[in-house]
């Protein structure tokens, strides 16, 4: 079986493409060359199941729709991307017939199988099947049908002799024209119209719901045409349809006349935005009304101003006075600006470079006679078709009409040269467009770059330097997506030399992780700063590794470290110890112990592991204390159980002080003894247990028990404190002299204050008691203070 | 206050609108989960709450009853559950326990977490690990800053001190340059950052990661300049004493949120009384910059012309009767409110802090930011600790003489610390290995060996990564060189001469003239050299990590002092004290700038130290 499909290429948003001739032979070996785009051809051995279909994607991928109801997805270059299937269903009855759809949600898949039931896909990226109820009396194969989309649906159209039907997924209202057979159809690019040829040779042209009809055009032509398509521009008022038989084609419109043109060989329609392309093996033409505004000029004897601007402008050029004639005729009729308008536009829809030049140079020249013309329109269409004939040229192959690229817009045109890996086009096309570099020029390296990686042959190093080179100075680069393709490709080294060009390390650490380079991951991530970063990573290495390798890579990262510590000391106490053991940090597991002694109650046993953990760390002074608080702890508990006095958890201060309180003084006399408390503090401590408890009796005997370590200025204010004047002057006099004024003054004695002070000649002190003297006190002692004052200043 | 600073000093932004947009999105949040509910709040975000929302905003939008976290089983019958925490381990535990004994008795409620300002993964791992990550729904409420007063913006993030610089945990951080873009997006662009630090200059590079990302705008600034200081570069001065008004209030009283509550002592009722202390109680605000000494003169200043204008009624007609009635007596008694609790409040102090103890204690403080007779003062905090006086004030005190001693000898350092453990009992083994750990009790080290840690440590922070990873324990190696910086910087001024506290010359007068905090004085040095330069000798003995960056915008034309270029908003990582917003305030009125705080934290000696004491779980 010779199979002839072609494709046309790369047009706009919605339909399409290269010129692409296909040959399926029977041995089912595949070869699809390209023979418009010279520079993109591709071959590939079919080892699969019989195609019944070829069709492309939005996104330039090669469907191919096998008999079985499976479709294969290639990209341009014929690499295998994924597959999918129209239904189990499918498998017995085989697919008879397949078509590719585009709609605005995707490129969708439709089939119709042996039993004659339709399955659709609208959208291939986003699988839903939807397998279309019965035709209703259907016996064999319906005669055509085509796929439509309204109201947001897509829908089959299925006609069977006379009659045609609507197959949705709700209810399929049958409707019928006035004819004996259809035998072809076909539906409008937009899905607007629809066009029915019947055996009687007739053409039915109407909207594709049915209800209205445009007109009807007797052909001529009996047997039915190879192909029919809709042939109309948006907005026109003319729409129009190409029908095909072999050796000629025809084009029927409104009125009643038909034009026919011949053909030579085996060609093929492909309807578009804004016309037909008709292809053959050698040829590809593009069948279009004519715009309204090349019209307007390029009529013959055209008064239009446009086409009088032209003329102005190609008299001026031969220095003849005519161009002002013309000018004037315009100008008179104040279609100036018009006519600039359809010279710009023309310009537009012409494809020869030359005439662009033409009309483009007329409409300059009128606009030097405009004063408030706005350029934007002028400027934006010089741009648009440097670009346009560029991507024509045929080393690209991109033939594409001003108004397709408009509907398509820039963004998707630099997809399409970055799918055909035409970098350096597409780059100078956004640097000429001066489109944002994040979505122009650092988009197509970020492709470049990507498909630089997976360039097998050529090492790492290399590949890591071309590609830091180029990317250097372009802004918003992920190298993290470039790293991620490489480590798809099964290149771990090149990724991680390339993420090492990713200037935030918080995005390196996922693609690290991925690629098992758990320990680089944590670095990059503490180097982020952000904790929670770390934290993913932690977790990670805490499930991946074992519980030994683990702590050794936490422990040289002082940071995760005291992170997963804060964590253990609230979820995991046990897992905490056994990171300070790991460590062999004893001073952190001497303090783990004794945190956990007054935590709970079985205190000592976890003090003599404190005490044993403080020895290896070396810390005698902490080995040490805790021995004392083993020895204060017996001796509280001991004295617990004898007594029945409540003291364990007591610092050895409070111990005393709560013996003495009691009156348990040998026992206190003992502590204070065994752990060498210092006198001071006994002394303190006993005066102040005393004087709570008002023994003024002890206090005095333990006053004169021996010399007092602190003195006895402390006997006179605790005695004052407690409101005991009487006890405290007893002490005065033992006083030392340095502190003789206060404790004078404490027990309000100013007289003797003055004495002391005097005594001293310390002008300070002397000072002191005049500040405390008021209007009451004697005039004498004020006078006698004031005059050693003045003793004292003058030494 | 009695000084008049110089009158150019430039407007302060309006910082209510952080308020305005914390509500907002709150409100967004409750409403996310439509219908009744119950409302846990975490107990240290509750007066932070009042701030910002008051119960009836809540209830407008349907919170039942409003519960404190306590870690407890709770008695909630709503069928709705939201939880607004910090972002806890063990407040998300105690969550997670509640979600599951539901499930075990066949309960079924909705669960809604806010954390506030961020959820960290480590909380949602714990979700995960407990099974309930699936049950409870989590958001973030983005509650970065919460301005106390006109120009006092907080974090209210006590736990940043310890986390940050005890545990080297850096989860703060990112925060942190959050709420600084808050700052920047509302009251930028910047025209020039400093700092010192090396958590300050994390937060700097996560600022900036974060603005990079976003688009740069041309709008006239209202903050021109940014310092940012950690704490651990300055801890003699949150150590010492405080003696201006607005400190001793906090010292003794605590000013939670930027409230206080005052008890019966105070009130002279049988009542407490919580009160704003803010710029907006205008007696307050004569007297809080003031040292102490000079408060009861500003009082009864205040209570004589109280009294006059009191007295201007004898002698009215009945038509001035009914103005003054009408316009000014409701003012005046108000006045007179505030006036009779402050001077309450001062007496209290009084009672405090003229004792003889407080007197001797405020002496040994001076005489070793001195270093004159420290064998004496040696002792005072040996009887300190005998005596048991108070834990806090004698670990306070140890501190101090570590670093300005630039460590204890090993002798003393030996006994003091067995002193203190028989006062104070074991635990505090751990406290003072954090202490130790964080450089605040230190035990001298023979020179060499420190010098050979410190080129050791320098020659690896050569290298970015090693930095990183080493910088986190440099503070091991720290040394404080706080007598070399004090001669350098001038901190001390001369003694002898005499300091009138009522007309101060310099920052000194909040230490009663005896000390110039470091970190102002950094800070006023950075401002007049307009960068580093000059002081590397100081930054150097400060461990260094000093930076000075223009922004980006405008940096060649910022040589004129336009009005936002006088206003400097200083960040404070780690906390800062009244005292030190008190010094900035004099500064700002000497020099013609305008300070704003931004702080992760109000702190004082007392916060600080209890802090790194290690008896909470």
């Amino acid at each position: 079986m010779g199979y002839y499909c072609s494709f046309a290429a790369l047009t706009c948003v919605y339909l399409q493409r290269h010129l692409l001739l296909t040959y399926l032979s029977l041995s089912l070996s595949l070869s699809l060359s390209l023979s418009l785009s010279l520079s993109l051809s591709l071959s590939l051995q079919w080892k699969s199941g019989v195609v019944k279909q070829l069709g492309w994607t939005v996104c330039d991928d090669l469907l191919c729709i096998q008999e079985d109801g499976t479709v294969l997805i290639y990209d341009l270059f014929g690499n295998f991307k994924r597959h999918f299937s129209m239904g189990n269903e499918v498998g017995q009855s085989q697919v008879v017939e397949a078509k590719v759809f585009h709609s605005p949600y995707g490129t969708g898949v439709a089939i119709v199988t042996g039993a004659s039931r339709f399955t659709l896909a609208t959208n291939i990226d986003d699988l839903k099947l939807r397998r279309l109820p019965e035709v209703p009396g259907l016996q064999g194969a319906p005669t055509c049908w085509a796929v439509l989309t309204q109201d947001r649906q897509s829908k089959v159209l299925v006609a069977t002799g006379a009659d045609l039907f609507i197959l949705d997924y709700t209810s399929p209202p049958g409707l019928s024209p006035q004819a004996t057979s259809i035998v072809h159809m076909c539906v409008s690019f937009s899905y607007k119209y629809l066009a029915l040829f019947t055996d009687s040779g007739h053409l039915w042209m109407g909207t594709a719901n049915l209800k209205e009809k445009l007109s009807e055009v007797e052909t001529k032509v009996r047997n039915p045409p190879k192909q029919m398509a809709w042939c109309r521009r948006p907005k026109s008022q003319q729409p129009s349809v190409v029908i095909m038989w072999d050796g000629h084609i025809l084009v029927a419109g409104e009125c009643k006349n038909t034009i026919s043109y011949h053909l030579e060989g085996v060609s093929i329609l492909v309807p578009e935005l804004d016309g037909v392309r008709i292809i053959n093996g050698t040829h590809h033409e593009l069948l279009q009304e004519v715009p309204a505004s090349c019209e307007e000029i390029f009529k013959i004897a055209s008064m239009a101003p446009g086409a009088l601007l032209l003329e102005a402008h190609k008299e001026y050029e031969k220095e003849s006075q005519k161009a002002d004639e013309y000018l004037r005729e315009i100008k008179e009729q104040n279609l100036l600006g018009e006519a600039v308008k359809q010279c710009v536009e023309a310009a537009g829809h012409e494809l020869e470079a030359e005439t662009q030049k033409t009309l483009l140079r007329a409409a300059s020249f009128g606009k030097c006679f405009l004063s408030n013309f706005p350029p934007e329109p002028f400027v934006s269409m010089c741009r648009d078709l440097r670009v346009l004939n560029a991507v024509r040229d045929y080393t690209v192959g991109i033939p594409l009409t001003h108004t397709q690229f408009k509907q398509m817009t820039v963004q998707v045109l630099i997809d399409r040269l970055v799918y055909r890996k035409l970098y350096p086009l597409a780059i100078e096309i956004c640097r000429y467009l001066k489109t944002p570099e994040y979505q122009g020029v650092s988009r197509v390296l970020k492709h470049w770059a990507c498909c630089k990686v997976q360039q097998k042959e050529e090492a790492d190093e290399v590949i890591a330097r071309a590609i830091s080179l180029k990317l250097g100075e372009a802004a918003g680069i992920s190298y993290s997506e470039i790293a991620t393709k490489a480590y798809e490709c099964g290149r771990t080294e090149l990724a991680i030399k390339l993420l090492e060009f990713e200037p935030r390390s918080g995005e390196q650490v996922p693609l690290l992780l991925k690629m098992k380079r758990s320990q680089l991951a944590l670095s990059k991530a503490i180097e982020s700063g952000d904790t929670d970063l770390v934290y993913t990573v932690v977790t990670y290495l805490k499930n991946e590794m074992n519980r030994g390798d683990f702590f050794m890579t936490l422990r040289n990262q002082p940071v995760a470290l005291s992170l997963y510590r804060q964590f253990c000391k609230h979820q995991e106490q046990d897992t905490l110890k056994d990171l300070f053991n790991q460590d062999d940090d004893h001073q952190e597991l001497g303090n783990f112990y004794v945190k956990a002694s007054y935590k709970e109650k079985a205190q000592i046993g976890h003090l003599q592991s404190a005490v044993d953990e403080y020895n290896k760390a070396k810390n005698e002074f902490a080995a040490k204390a805790t021995e004392e608080e083993m020895r204060l702890l017996r001796f509280q508990k001991k004295l617990e159980e004898e007594k029945g006095e409540s003291l364990v958890g007591f610092s050895l201060h409070d111990t005393i002080r709560t013996l003495l309180a009691v009156g348990l003084h040998k026992h206190a006399e003992q502590l204070y003894k065994d752990f060498r408390v210092p006198d001071k503090r006994y002394w303190w401590l006993k005066l102040t247990a005393l004087a709570e408890k008002e023994d003024w009796e002890e206090i005095e005997k333990f006053a004169k028990s021996k010399k007092s370590p602190i003195g006895y200025l402390p006997f006179v204010e605790i005695c004052v404190k407690h409101h005991n004047k009487y006890e405290a002057k007893k002490y005065v006099s033992r006083v030392t002299p340095e502190q003789k004024v206060k404790a004078h003054l404490a027990v309000g004695d100013l007289e003797g204050a003055a004495d002391a002070a005097i005594e001293r000649r310390n002008d300070g002190e002397i000072s002191t008691v005049l500040s405390r003297c008021s209007p009451s006190t004697d005039r004498a002692l004020v006078e006698r203070l004031n005059r050693a004052k003045a003793t004292a200043a003058k030494k | 206050m009695a000084h008049t600073g110089r009158r150019d000093a430039p407007e302060l932004p309006d910082f209510s609108l952080l308020k305005r947009l914390a509500r907002d999105q709150l409100i967004y949040l409750l409403e996310q989960l439509p219908g009744k509910k119950d409302l846990f709040i975490d107990a240290d975000l509750m007066s932070l709450l009042d701030r910002i929302a008051n119960v009836t905003t809540l209830k407008q939008h349907e919170v039942d009853k409003l519960y404190k976290v306590e870690l407890k089983p709770i008695v909630s019958t709503s069928d709705q559950l939201c939880f607004l925490i910090r972002p806890r381990i063990q407040t998300v535990k105690w969550i997670a326990d509640i979600v599951n004994s539901d499930k075990a008795s066949g309960r079924f409620r909705r669960y809604k977490i806010i954390f506030t300002p961020q959820k960290f993964y480590a909380c949602e791992t714990v979700l995960e690990e407990q099974g309930v990550y699936g049950d409870v729904t989590t958001d973030e409420w983005a509650f970065y800053l919460l301005p106390l007063d006109d120009d006092i913006i907080s974090l209210e993030l006590p736990e940043f001190f310890r986390d940050n610089f005890l545990e080297g945990d850096q989860r703060w951080v990112t925060t942190a340059g959050s709420a600084l873009r808050l700052v920047y997006s509302l009251y930028g662009p910047f025209s020039k950052v400093y700092g010192i630090g090396r958590c300050a200059k994390m937060v700097y590079e996560s600022w900036r990661d974060q603005v990079e990302d976003g688009e740069q705008k041309a709008r006239q600034p209202e903050i021109g300049n940014v310092f940012l200081i950690d704490r651990d570069v300055d801890f003699v001065t949150p150590l010492c004493s405080q003696v201006v008004y607005e400190g001793l209030v906090d010292d003794i009283f605590r000013i939670k949120c930027g409230s206080v509550e005052f008890g019966p002592e105070v009130t002279s009722s049988d009542k407490s009384l919580k009160v704003m202390v803010n710029s907006q109680d205008k007696v307050f605000n004569e007297i809080r910059n003031e040292h102490f000494s000079n408060v009861f003169g500003f009082l009864s200043q205040k209570a004589r012309n109280l009294q006059t204008a009191y007295d201007k009624r004898r002698g009215m007609d009945i038509q001035q009767m009914k103005t003054f009635v009408s316009e000014e007596l409701k003012g005046l008694k108000q006045e007179h409110r505030l006036l009779s609790l402050h001077i309450g409040a001062s007496e209290c102090i009084m009672k405090k802090k003229t004792k003889q103890d407080f007197q001797e204690l405020l002496k040994t403080e001076h005489s070793l930011l001195e270093g004159f007779e420290v064998r004496e003062c040696i002792s005072f905090i040996e009887e300190h600790i005998n005596r048991q006086i108070s834990m806090i004030d004698s670990l306070r005190l140890l501190c101090l003489l570590s670093i300005t001693e630039n460590g204890l000898l090993p002798k003393d350092y030996r006994s003091l610390k067995a002193q203190y453990l028989q006062s104070y009992g074991i635990e505090h083994l751990l406290t003072f290995a954090n202490l130790k750990q964080i450089g605040l009790l230190v035990e001298q080290q023979p020179g060499e060996t420190l010098t050979v840690m410190e080129s050791k440590v320098g020659k690896l922070v050569n290298d970015k990564t090693a930095g990183k990873l080493t910088d986190a324990f440099s503070s091991l190696a720290k040394k404080s060189n706080f007598r070399a910086l004090s001669k350098r910087l001038v901190l001390i001024p001369k003694s002898g001469e005499e300091y009138d506290l009522r007309v101060p010359r310099d920052m000194a007068y909040i230490f009663s003239g005896a000390y110039i905090p470091l970190s102002c004085k950094l800070i006023e040095q950075v401002l007049e050299r307009d960068g580093w330069t000059g002081l590397e000798e100081v930054t150097r003995m400060l461990n260094g990590h000093e930076f000075a960056v223009t922004g980006g915008t405008n940096g060649t034309e910022a040589r004129i002092k336009t009005d936002p270029q006088r206003i400097i908003l200083v960040m404070f990582l780690g906390g800062c004290t009244y005292s030190e917003i008190s010094a900035l305030r004099f500064l700002g009125r000497e020099k013609g700038y305008k300070f704003i705080v931004l702080t992760t934290a109000i702190t004082n000696s007392a916060r600080l130290l209890e802090a790194l004491l290690d008896n909470h779980a």
